[in-house]
């Protein structure tokens, strides 16, 4: 299927499902995190909404501004907005987003360093929790014992969610995808040492359960904020003329 | 005290607050922000049957407290956190005046923790001085992430910072309380971070860090640090709640605490009045890690005893009856 043989609205879904919480490593539109989406002849507007008015002011600008520019990527969208409503910067970040001024042009004086090292700590994170994913899994299928798993190849994975999930983590950092790369390596690509292994592994479930855990602590804050159900769809709106 | 299955347990609310948060004390927006989102906390965690309305949440006042602490809260002994945000609240969030007033009325049951800002300086050090002798500090509660003037935060290894722990360590105030949890407006400095405990936990043996909320939302940061230091330990506070609202999820960092820290480091605490000590209290002894997560052991009461009380009192030097020791220390004390 072609991009032009989709519906707008979908392909304006399917930008923002690529817009991840840095910290919860989810998109933001199965964290309900998307309010609404208003299509017209003039653009696309999208409100965004966090857990509380309190979420740390450097998470929400990344992910407006990673909104906008997924939007940005889809062809005749016309005019983007992206505004994250009822958090305590909310204005600036909209002010800022909306006039490319970039992380450290909105905020100035409060912002000392821009954010790619936190993006990057939080990528880092995300890997080492899909490792331990696919570990887990595969101690469990029983073939594989703790003491072989630093020979694991990404061959040796099977396909599905917990592997694609990997492998999309790995090529965010920059790890190789090649089926013969090894599954059990840190960020950089160093291997977990033999005798280390059920250590490396423990810290690596300590990081998934820690991200898992503050996904749960967003989404039950969320829904507790804006009275909705878990999960509900956006408002959508498309008065759009054309197609 | 708290007794189930002829079982007794010593328990010490390690981080309670009495706040006024009326809209009368609002200095601004964030104000009333601070306290609705702590009033979602309240009502996303809470048994519906303990969900205060809101009007009673921002101001309950000392009597209420002590009912709800010590009357129906099985507490033996409770510490005020002290949280000030004197950028939010014109007579600050936590009431120093109330909570002194009970401490004084009811000697022995409860500890006050008062606050300080590094970036107050030498000022901020002369009035440390004078609240230590004015309130007996024995501990402090510091907010790393909260803003102050164009301030974004700061860290327990800067220089200044570094002063104020040698002077709490010449005052005898040897319990930091340091929250690591859910944010106050940091910026890019990250709030959560907790790699300056690590290093002020190295030079600083003789003083107890306490990290809140165990670090959450970094909860492996917090454990990969706190199992290489002897003078961390991890405050349940906001962890608690958990054991109602999502059990898998609190059974699982009680899981992990255990592993990476061991059972004496563990501290209980409510954050009354975000939750009552009660039913928290409650369901921990009644608790036990589903049979469905087999890579954590089964807790036991001793463990227990110790995460709601014990740890605790050894950190204050608070007394425990004989019959509320565990059996080995019983014994010991009689040698």
């Amino acid at each position: 299927m072609t991009a032009a043989a989709l519906s707008l609205e979908a392909q304006v879904f399917s930008a923002l499902a690529t817009v991840f919480d840095p910290e919860l490593d989810q998109p933001v539109t199965e964290l309900g995190f998307v309010r609404s989406v208003t299509i017209d002849d003039e653009g696309v507007e999208v409100h965004l909404r966090l857990p509380t008015s309190f979420c740390a002011p450097n998470f929400a600008y990344l992910m407006v501004s990673d909104a906008y520019e997924a939007l940005a990527e889809l062809p005749d969208v016309g005019r983007i907005r992206v505004l994250l409503d009822d958090h305590h910067d909310s204005a600036k970040i909209n002010g800022g987003v909306a006039a490319g001024a970039g992380y450290l042009g909105t905020f100035g004086v409060e912002a000392e360093q821009n954010l790619d090292e936190l993006r990057r700590t939080f990528q880092r994170k995300a890997h080492l929790a899909a490792v331990e994913r696919c570990c887990r899994a595969v101690l469990a299928g029983g073939v594989w014992t703790l003491e072989e798993l630093p020979m694991l190849e990404l061959f040796d994975l099977a396909e599905g969610r917990l592997k694609s999930a990997l492998l999309r983590r790995r090529e965010a950092i920059g790890l190789p995808t090649g089926s013969h790369a090894r599954v059990l390596v840190d960020h950089i690509g160093r291997p977990a040492g033999t005798p280390d292994t059920a250590l490396w592994l423990r810290l690596a479930a300590a990081t998934r359960i820690s991200i898992e855990g503050n996904a749960h602590f967003c989404r039950g804050l969320l829904a507790t904020r804006y009275a909705d159900p878990v999960g509900a769809a956006p408002v959508v709106v498309n008065t759009r003329s054309r197609s | 005290m708290y007794e189930k299955d002829g079982e007794q347990y010593y328990v010490v609310d390690g981080h309670v607050h009495i706040w006024d948060a009326r809209e009368s004390n609002h200095r601004n927006v964030h104000g009333k922000q601070f306290i609705d989102c702590f009033y979602d906390y309240h009502r996303n965690l809470s048994p519906d049957e303990m969900i205060w309305d809101y009007d009673t949440y921002t101001y309950y006042g000392p009597e209420r407290f002590m009912k709800d602490v010590f009357g129906d809260g099985h507490v033996d002994h409770a510490i005020f956190q002290a949280t000030l945000l004197r950028d939010f609240y014109h007579r600050c969030f936590g009431q120093t005046g109330e909570c002194l007033d009970l401490v004084r009325q009811h000697p022995g049951k409860l500890t006050y923790n008062h606050a300080y800002d590094p970036r107050d300086r030498e000022e901020g050090l002369e009035q440390l001085r004078r609240d230590a002798e004015q309130m007996q500090l024995k501990g402090v509660k510091l907010y790393t992430a909260e803003w102050h003037g164009d301030s974004r935060g700061y860290r327990l290894d800067d220089p200044w910072s570094r002063r104020y722990l040698e002077a709490c360590l010449e005052l005898g105030i040897k319990n930091i309380h340091v929250h690591k949890g859910p944010t106050i407006r940091p910026l890019d400095r990250d709030a959560f971070d907790v790699a300056d405990i690590d290093h002020v936990a190295t030079d600083y043996l003789d003083l107890n860090f306490i990290v809140e909320h165990v670090g959450l939302p970094r909860l492996e940061d917090f454990c990969w640090i706190a199992t290489q230091e002897s003078n961390v330990y991890g405050g349940l506070a906001v962890v608690m709640p958990f054991i109602h609202a999502r059990p898998r999820y609190f059974a699982q960092i009680i899981g992990e605490l255990l592993y990476w820290l061991g059972e004496d480091k563990i501290l209980f605490g409510s954050d009354y009045a975000l939750w009552t000590p009660q039913w928290l209290v409650e369901r921990f002894v009644d608790f036990q890690i589903p049979a469905d997560l087999p890579e954590y052991p089964e807790i036991t009461v001793a463990q227990k005893k110790k995460i709601l009380g014990l740890n605790a009192a050894s950190l204050y030097d608070l007394e425990v009856p004989r019959a509320l020791q565990l059996p080995a220390e019983a014994d010991a004390g009689t040698r």
